[in-house]
């Protein structure tokens, strides 16, 4: 009667161990590394990482190993002070075109990386860092679109020779446009309509006037909205990377938010300055007179992609916030790469001008970023405040992605060809987009904790679990003698169970989710008390042993589950409501749920039947004092 | 070990009316508190910076203090937190709009000249987490609140008229509601801070708190069947005796859990394990001596548990 099947030993056994392998990252822990990312001209790759060996080589720094994947190469050491001395000097001999952050890699051992076993990933309040969440002016970008669509409509009607009064803008982001005579206005409508395919037309009269009222479809300005944020969330990352922080996060949340998240930083002053700055374009002219390495007034060199020199005039034609729109694309006639830029109103009309006047001459498109780094003193050593921090310096960074050959006069439209390939493209349009926010941010909620508190919490919560869990133990153990040393071990299981799960998913955890997995410890025993309460009454009632442990199990089932799901009811509700931490206690709330209905059940239940299943005659069980009732 | 040896049901219905005279009263205290003093909203609800500071020796409250006045900042709670070592300040939102607030001086940059002022005065102070939410986000997170309150009741009240019966699902919701109230009542009376994760832990009490009406309900039923000439008091009388046991030492092992890291979780976790505690104390209470009699005077009947197709779906779960 109280036999399971083969069967389901094995599912326990096998869910046991699935627990004990990928809880066990967590013990191990994180050394401290340094992560060495390229930058857009450079590679990571062996010789990188033979750079970087023989540099800590001579320096006598001791490293424990490396590691290169296809974006990165990390290398771990034995203890942070290390690990920080190991960072400026690697920083110092790759120099500006690389990116040398500080990490934190798992110790888990290679067998069990194997298995894609890793320790869970610590929130900000458990490990220090700033969070930042912005929210996006999404106005500026439909007003941005509406200006845009007033421009197109006064191109259009000029290109068709349409007389219009007025063009205006209204609040709603429609525009309208005035007319005098029926005929103008229905000519108006026909070229509006097969020109701008975006815009959705309506017309009225107004007195001795008629109107063309136009706006833009409901899917068109979404596109827009989407495709802001897509290109914020874009610059930020472009600017994050400047910050030299391992692993950043950068996320949209809700409509019109982004949440970067920077571990282990802690000047926030600097983090703010370099995500609100904008990297930027120059469109400049190649000055074709001069020749390489000589320099007159009015012409500066500067360096392309591939290293080569190029002599550029001074006066800037138009700037990255001209462009409205960066795309890849592919000309049919060529087979050539391609990126298509449209430019705003002033940028299209300046464009117009300096291409009509410079056919068959060269235009540089010029990326300009300021980078700030650790200042260097003589022998190389980064100088240090008083606080014993860095000093950082700024310093322009200046380089010519392309430089094509103007063939005809340019208007708002136009390619830059000349690229290599498809992928060249992709990346040319990005830096176009991401050199620029695409509307203005502003930090609305800011978070910064401290490494010191973060290590504290760990710690806290750790200590809260392990001795609530050692009270539990103790009290049933006394009180349920051998159930409830089974009750324990199931429980154990849970809590192992919990916690691979949670660092399989890569849940973040946080403190409010330590206080969970603490909750959980403490709701969970709820089934192990039900079952066990129901053996007890059993027995009172005068059932044999056997047939009470197979009642206790049955009918405690229904309970469990009407009980746990209520709780997970709750568990959801806060996963879909909640943000930030309460997510993170939600998760572990669910979780904890169906995983203590996994061991309170199945897993008790199995060490329930190992041990007495095989006894035919079972005259007592250890479940504590019973007897009472019947005297 | 055993702790109840409770030979004879106990006829808790019989004094169903006292219980609930003192439910009255205590909810109807918690909403008066609510009213009159309202909840001590935390930074998250209301907007503003909130900063932990940690000195090398113990630190100068009165100190800090005028040092942030001269800063111009007025209205800032400086209290010790947790050690005489650790202070925290509160800054609410209006402090900031007060501010001549110069030309790209965020609000957020706030917390940067409040660090250098304090490190003037006393260079071993450290920043140990400084939180600046905007009133926005504030009021949104308040919302998102109060919407998930509603969908956990309505979720339970759902579930549990599919499970059980309707009459059930009020009587647990009500019981529930009333623990809640209660827990937000303290949080008035005593004006402990109320944050974002003490609104987390209302709400899984909100789920843990009707396990405890789960648990009598699911022996409610089995009685109906069981005991077929009991009277509905003496049904639910059995029923609560019966799951007395369990139901202490559910709570008391979670308690245990609770009180722990009331004890040793530090700071940050300390109201939220507080809200927990007056939530598993008044679930206890609630669940017995509130939503039984409330099912019972809902008129449950026997009728309403024999619906003859639940009987075989229930045996084999």
């Amino acid at each position: 009667m109280n036999r399971y099947p083969l069967w389901k030993y094995l599912i326990v056994l096998a869910a046991f161990v699935f627990a004990v392998i990928y809880a066990l990252p967590n013990v191990f822990g994180e050394d401290p590394a340094i992560q060495i990312s390229p930058t857009r001209t450079t590679k990571v790759d062996a010789t990188t990482l033979a750079r970087v060996e023989r540099v800590l080589k001579q320096a006598n720094i001791e490293y424990r190993g490396t590691v290169l994947d296809e974006t990165s190469a990390k290398v771990r050491f034995g203890d942070p002070e290390v690990q920080l001395r190991a960072r400026d000097l690697v920083q110092t001999e790759l120099g500006d075109t690389y990116t040398v952050a500080v990490n934190l890699l798992p110790a888990t051992p290679r067998a069990l990386q194997v298995l894609g076993a890793k320790p869970m990933y610590l929130g900000l309040d458990l490990r220090g860092g700033v969070h930042f969440l912005m929210q996006v002016d999404t106005r500026a970008v439909l007003k941005k679109a509406s200006e845009n669509a007033a421009d197109d409509i006064r191109r259009v009607l000029r290109e068709a020779k349409v007389r219009y009064v007025t063009v205006n803008r209204l609040e709603s982001g429609a525009v309208e446009t005035v007319f005098r005579d029926a005929a103008q206005f229905e000519q108006a409508r026909d070229v509006v309509r097969k020109e701008l395919r975006d815009l959705e037309l309506s017309d009225n009269r107004r007195d001795s006037e008629y109107v063309l009222t136009a706006r833009m479809s409901e899917k068109v300005l979404l596109d827009k909205h989407r495709y802001a944020l897509e290109q914020n969330i874009t610059a930020l990352r472009n600017r994050v990377n400047e910050l030299g922080v391992a692993e950043p996060v950068i996320q949209q949340q809700g409509q019109d938010r982004i949440v970067v998240q920077l571990p282990g930083v802690q000047d926030t002053a600097r983090a703010k300055e370099i995500l609100g700055r904008t990297a930027t374009l120059e469109i400049m002219l190649v000055d074709e007179g001069a020749n390489t390495g000589d320099t007159s007034i009015g012409t500066k060199m500067y360096r392309m992609r591939d290293g080569r020199q190029i002599p550029l005039k001074n006066r800037v034609i138009y700037s990255g916030e001209n462009i409205i729109d960066a795309a890849p694309g592919f000309d049919s006639r060529t087979n050539q790469s391609i990126v298509s830029i449209t430019l705003d109103a002033r940028g299209a009309a300046i464009n117009q001008r300096v291409t009509g006047e410079n056919v068959n001459k060269r235009m540089a498109v010029v990326y300009i970023e300021i980078k700030s780094k650790s200042k260097l003193d003589a022998n190389g050593q980064p100088v240090l405040d008083a606080e014993g921090r860095p000093v950082r310096v700024s310093e322009r960074v200046e380089e010519v992605i392309t430089a094509p050959v103007i063939r005809q006069q340019l208007g708002k439209r136009f390619q830059i060809e000349g690229l290599d390939n498809t992928q060249e493209a992709n990346e040319l349009s990005l830096l176009l987009r991401a050199g620029a926010l695409a509307a203005p941010v502003e930090i609305i909620e800011e978070r910064t904790i401290g490494p010191s508190l973060g290590a504290d919490n760990i710690q806290r919560g750790f200590h809260s679990t392990w001795i609530g869990f050692a009270a539990i133990a103790v009290f049933m153990i006394l009180y349920y003698a051998a159930f409830g040393v089974i009750s324990i071990l199931a429980l154990a299981v849970n809590v192992l169970l919990l916690l691979a799960l949670l660092s399989i998913m890569q849940a973040t955890l946080t403190l409010p989710g330590m206080a969970g997995i603490a909750l959980t410890v403490g709701m969970a025993i709820d089934a192990n008390v039900l079952i066990n309460e129901r053996i007890r009454e059993e027995l009172r009632n005068g059932n044999t042993p056997h047939a009470s442990i197979f009642a206790g199990y049955e009918r405690a089932f229904g309970t469990i589950l009407d009980s746990n799901i209520t709780t997970l009811i709750a568990g959801l509700a806060l996963l879909a409501f909640g943000s930030g931490p309460v997510r993170g206690f939600a998760v572990v709330l669910c979780l904890g749920i169906l995983t203590s209905m996994f061991s309170a059940v199945m897993v008790s239940r199995a060490i329930v039947n190992l041990y007495y299943g095989n006894r035919r005659k079972l005259e007592r069980v250890a479940i504590g004092n019973t007897a009472w009732h019947k005297a | 070990m055993e702790f109840f040896r409770i030979r004879k049901d106990i006829p808790f219905m019989r004094y169903a009316l006292i219980f609930n005279v003192i439910s009255i009263i205590t909810f109807v205290l918690a909403v008066v508190f609510l009213i009159t003093k309202g909840l001590n909203l935390g930074v998250d609800f209301t907007g503003g910076t909130v900063m932990e500071v940690s000195y090398a020796q113990p630190a100068n409250v009165p100190e800090i203090r005028s040092s942030l006045e001269k800063l111009g900042l007025h209205d800032v709670a400086v209290q010790n937190f947790g050690t005489s070592r650790d202070v925290l300040i509160r800054l609410p939102v209006d402090v900031l709009i007060r501010l001549p607030v110069k030309e790209g001086v965020s609000s957020a940059k706030l917390s940067d000249s409040v660090m250098e002022s304090l490190r003037k005065a006393d260079p071993s102070v450290q920043k140990r987490r400084v939180e600046f939410v905007g009133p926005q986000v504030g009021k949104e997170l308040f919302e998102n609140g109060a919407m998930a309150l509603l969908v956990v009741s309505a979720g339970i009240v759902l579930y549990l008229w599919f499970r059980f019966e309707w009459k059930f699902g009020v009587a647990a919701i009500i019981a529930n509601l009333h623990d809640v109230v209660i827990i937000l009542g303290c949080f008035a009376f005593f004006q402990w801070e109320f944050s974002l994760t003490v609104l987390a832990a209302v709400l899984a009490i909100l789920g843990y708190s009707v396990n405890e009406s789960v648990v009598v309900f699911d022996r409610v039923r089995e009685n109906f069947r069981k005991m077929r000439k009991a009277t509905v008091p003496q049904i639910i009388d059995n029923a609560i005796t019966s799951t007395m046991s369990r139901t202490i030492i559910t709570h008391g092992c979670t308690q245990l859990a609770v009180l722990s890291m009331l004890l040793f979780g530090g700071e940050t976790l300390h109201y939220f394990a507080l809200a927990l505690t007056i939530g598993i104390l008044f679930g206890i209470y609630s669940s017995v001596l509130v939503a039984s009699p409330i099912v019972m005077w809902l008129g449950v009947s026997r009728e309403d548990m024999l619906p003859p197709k639940k009987e075989t779906a229930e045996s084999t779960p």
